[in-house]
């Protein structure tokens, strides 16, 4: 609904009308939400090629004699699956005006995130193929590549809401840069699920 | 529609169920292989649409969370209306409820429009329609003296009162329609699904503009 409401005798202004707003989010929100929408339609694009890949090639998965480190990419799930309750945590904190609580929970959550993706790294070097070793590792680069890059993007977020927090920033109202940053990192999250099962495992 | 991630605590619990639902998958592959980890989730995605929609049948109404009023005065009253905004009964009615008090009426006339539009992002039309229905009532109120405001709302009649009952605590909420077999608002339940979402008490007015002896002065 309009934020600004027509009083008797202003329904005609001579600027144009504020945008429609509607009560069921706020807007900054729905600005994140749509952003990671489009974040999910790129990543669906890629798991079409993977898809595609998989049931078109109808070999094995990966094919001989390669290998993924299932094992390596299983504890960086659980990592990063551990780091959506940190930064959940650090948001309730912050709701509850528990400023350390915040610190603590962001902070938690960087160090995961720099964890997993170090891991990332070091399991690229130690993969035993590269991208040019058939269509099965273009699309394992790829989906793992473009996850990684969401992960850097997600780490910056985190970054600077550490270092906001450190400096005073965030109130138990005011806290839609954690909020946002948080949704990011779920996102981020679910999307390695989602990698992970599929192409690590299945 | 309502969106189901519209905070990050949603987002946390859709996280949560992903992760619930793809560990069993994985397990299975890594334990049985793929094909048992495609059964796996074969079997999930079955639970998970016969869970929806049974939860979607057994899930009763919410109310919604709204803050009170402060009791600061007057009678405020919200009126719901679109094209029978210039119908007599619900002037009568907005009288009627008004009378004797320090009344504060707030008007919500939802900008209606085709689905075609609505997906175009095309409502200039709508808009445009419901600002002049919106003007005139609100001219009519203030000449019989009612302090009178007014918006433009929602195209979800239900959603437009909500919007407005958030910036305008009301005491009651008059809503009209046209009369059954002609309004699509009782065809979709507005009033009923109205009542079971908000605490406040709603009035439902029926306005026959065909029997209505003429414009209203």
């Amino acid at each position: 609904m309009e934020s600004a409401a027509i009083t008797h005798g202003h329904a005609h202004a001579a600027h144009p009308p504020e945008a429609n707003r509607s009560s069921r989010i706020d807007p900054q929100l729905l600005g994140v939400l749509l952003f990671i929408v489009s974040e999910a339609m790129l990543f669906g694009s890629f798991f079409t090629a993977y898809f595609f890949i998989r049931v078109v090639g109808n070999e094995p998965w990966p094919p001989e004699p390669f290998a993924f480190p299932v094992h390596v990419a299983l504890m960086n799930t659980i990592i990063l699956v551990s780091s959506s309750f940190t930064v959940h945590y650090a948001l309730r904190s912050i709701q509850r005006g528990n400023r350390r609580g915040l610190q603590a929970g962001l902070a938690i959550t960087f160090l995961m995130g720099v964890t997993f993706l170090a891991t990332q790294i070091n399991e690229y070097f130690k993969a035993g193929f590269s991208i040019h070793d058939g269509a099965f590792a273009s699309v394992f680069y790829g989906l793992t590549g473009l996850h990684g890059a969401h992960v850097f993007v997600g780490l910056t977020l985190l970054a600077i809401m550490n270092i906001r927090t450190l400096r005073g920033h965030f109130t138990p109202d005011a806290h839609m840069g954690v909020e946002a940053a948080g949704i990011y990192w779920h996102f981020v999250d679910v999307m390695w699920i989602i990698v992970f099962t599929t192409v690590y495992v299945l | 529609m309502i969106n189901p991630l519209r905070s990050e605590e949603d987002a946390f619990r859709f996280t949560v169920i992903v992760a619930v639902l793809f560990a069993p998958i994985a397990l299975a592959a890594i334990v049985f292989g793929s094909g048992v980890a495609l059964g796996v989730a074969g079997g999930l995605a079955f639970g998970l649409v016969f869970a929806l929609v049974v939860m979607r049948e057994d899930r009763r109404p919410q109310r919604a969370q709204l803050r009170g009023r402060a009791r600061d005065g007057g009678r405020r009253i919200l009126v719901v209306a679109n094209e029978t905004l210039s119908g007599a009964a619900l002037r009568d009615e907005v009288e009627h409820r008004a009378a004797g008090e320090d009344a504060e009426v707030f008007v919500v006339c939802p900008a209606l429009n085709t689905k075609l539009r609505h997906w175009t992002s095309d409502d200039d039309g709508a808009r445009a329609e419901a600002s002049a229905r919106l003007q005139a009532i609100l001219d009519r109120l203030d000449r019989a003296g009612y302090r009178a405001t007014g918006d433009i709302g929602e195209d979800d009649p239900v959603q437009a009162m909500e919007d407005a009952l958030r910036v305008f605590p009301a005491d009651e909420v008059i809503v009209s329609t046209h009369p059954p077999g002609r309004s699509n608002w009782l065809e979709r339940n507005v009033v009923g699904r109205a009542r079971e979402r908000f605490e406040v008490p709603i009035t439902h007015v029926v306005v026959d503009l065909e029997r209505e002896p003429g414009p209203l002065r």
